[in-house]
């Protein structure tokens, strides 16, 4: 036993220990040091690069960064009282976001189930095609939401529905990488103590495997809401419909019609506060309560 | 030099420590014992300031040490060391640092990210690990060692904070019997050498027979036993843990030999022979 070594070491020893210590201890923060030093330097060398790449310069533009939201914020105090009426006519497109945010969250989170429990070593029903799966959801990753949406709106026109289906593919990428970690760390014993009573692939994915990562499931694909509505939000300046077209023209319109974009801002602000607060809510609920 | 008056902890509606009181004049070895849920961790853990108690008062030296807020909680918490069941050590993190966290109330958040430790320091925490009999593994990540030694890790942390009390919560349980034996045999060594204070939670009555000073019975939430080992006799640890007369702790002792043969077994132990 490693324990029967506990008799006190000799002098000498003891005195190897310490410099050896010592030395590691030094080399260390020698290293630490450089690694400061590296980071020091890369970001000032990167800044004046970026600086200098700048058409305007940094310094020179920094203060006009908040003439935008000035002119907004003034333009929308000075007329607020058409704020409430902007809301109004808003609101329809909201939906319109909030909607193609859902559908594609829900798609791409049960595409993303399929993918990570088909990539996910120890689970997957082919585990030569482990590697494969891992790739798909790379690739859907790696394209981003509007290049996909701005390629389906030339194909199919305009709509909701093309960036529904951007956004669901980017999300069936994410959610497979990010359900697939949670999969890496299930408990396999259930697993096996279904398989040991002659249960199928499905059955003991269904039963062993399910209820263990369903509350992180869950709270990852009410996080991924959240983004989803900010995404839908974003493709709409692409012409996808929604809250974000209604945006772009009030916005692009220019001096005039910014009480109309501050309105959207507004709503915008409060849905996103609301839903981030009703999913942490849940999410809290789902992995501290009982289940 | 230490008074526990009427210290009592609710957990919504269950009172998990009830108006304990008992006071030690000098630093003793005192044992806890008492059944799973009897209060006895709730207890040590207010005395460290890890849960706040609902009410009393634990007086050390003249001073009430439950009133202490914020930094002067943490100063008290490095006067008053506390060694876990499970180690409760760093595990990627190698023997030393591990030991010299035991100075973390002394140093800065700055010095502590850029691992700025004295030279004193680190000799001093290698001389704690001498004097334990683990000098050799000082480099190595505390997660690569075994159990035994982990727990002697967590002694030589302890023994950096220089503590006036040391509080042990169930020390041995996760260990077997042999390295059981050298951490309780390290922290008696610990207690007459250096005259600091042990509070150790205990869960076989053996151990705490053979090490206390005194012992204190706990059941549910309340003191029911307050006294020598030598006054702990099996009708009374029947009591102590609600059991009836078929209560045998015989049945579950990790004893390898009997008591005649004790002294024997030491005696040619080497691994125990270097720490007494």
């Amino acid at each position: 036993m490693a324990d029967s070594t506990s008799s006190a070491i000799s002098r000498d020893a003891l005195e190897n220990v310490r410099e050896d210590y010592l030395r590691m201890t030094n080399l260390r923060r020698l290293y630490s040091a450089v690694l400061i030093l590296v980071f020091i330097v890369l970001m000032i060398s990167g800044f004046n690069t970026a600086d200098a790449r700048n058409a305007g310069g940094f310094w020179e533009g920094i203060h006009r960064i908040f003439d935008f939201p000035d002119a907004v914020i003034s333009e929308a105090i000075e007329k607020s009282a058409n704020l409430p009426g902007h809301m109004a006519k808003a609101f329809p497109a909201l939906i319109e976001t909030i909607n193609i945010a859902a559908v594609a969250t829900l798609l791409g989170c049960l595409a993303g189930t399929g993918f990570a429990v088909l990539g996910t070593r120890g689970l997957s029903y082919w585990p030569r095609l482990i590697p494969m799966f891992r790739r798909i959801t790379d690739v859907l990753r790696a394209i981003p939401e509007v290049v996909v949406a701005l390629v389906l709106i030339f194909v199919m026109g305009g709509g909701p529905v093309p960036a529904m289906i951007a956004i669901a593919l980017h999300t069936a990428g994410a959610m497979g990488k990010l359900f697939s970690e949670v999969n890496e760390n299930v408990d396999l014993k259930p697993v096996d103590g279904l398989a040991s009573v002659g249960a199928s692939w499905s059955q003991r994915i269904w039963l062993g495997v399910f209820p263990q990562v369903l509350p992180n499931y869950l709270s990852y694909g009410l996080m991924r809401f959240e983004i989803n509505i900010r995404a839908s939000a974003i493709l709409g300046f692409v012409g996808a419909g929604g809250i974000g077209y209604e945006l772009r023209n009030a916005m692009t319109f220019g001096q005039g019609r910014f009480d109309e974009a501050a309105a959207i801002f507004i709503i915008l602000f409060v849905t996103i506060v609301v839903v981030d607060q009703v999913s942490s809510r849940m999410r809290h609920n789902l992995t501290h309560g009982e289940h | 030099m230490l008074e526990v008056r009427n210290v009592t902890r609710v957990f919504g509606t269950k009172i998990a420590v009830d108006r304990v009181s008992f006071s030690i004049d000098r630093p003793a070895f005192v044992g806890i014992i008492g059944r799973s849920g009897a209060g006895k961790s709730t207890f040590l853990r207010m005395m460290n300031r890890l849960t706040d108690a609902s009410d009393g008062e634990i007086v050390v030296n003249g001073t009430n040490v439950l009133a202490f807020k914020g930094a002067d909680a943490r100063a008290w918490q490095s006067r008053c060391a506390m060694i876990f069941q499970q180690f409760n050590l760093v595990p990627r993190l190698d023997v030393v640092s591990n030991v010299l966290h035991g100075k973390l109330n002394h140093v800065s958040t700055l010095a502590t990210m850029f691992n700025l430790w004295s030279k004193a320091d680190i000799s001093r925490a290698i001389d704690i690990l001498d004097r334990l009999g683990i000098a050799e593994q000082a480099p190595k990540r505390a997660e690569a060692l075994s159990g035994g030694q982990q727990q002697r890790v967590a002694i030589a942390r302890a023994l950096m904070q220089d503590p006036q009390i040391i509080l042990a919560d169930e020390p041995i349980a996760s260990l077997d019997p042999m390295n059981a034996q050298i951490v309780m045999d390290t922290l008696k060594r610990i207690n007459t050498e250096d005259g600091r204070m042990v509070i150790a939670n205990l869960h076989t009555l053996d151990t705490a027979r053979q090490y206390c000073d005194r012992v204190i019975g706990m059941r549910d939430g309340k003191i029911v036993f307050d006294g020598t080992p030598e006054q702990l006799t099996t009708g009374v640890a029947r009591d102590i843990y609600g059991a009836d007369e078929t209560f045998n702790e015989f049945a579950t002792s990790t004893k390898i030999s009997g008591p005649e043969a004790k002294a024997k077994k030491r005696a040619t132990n080497p691994a125990v022979q270097g720490l007494t």
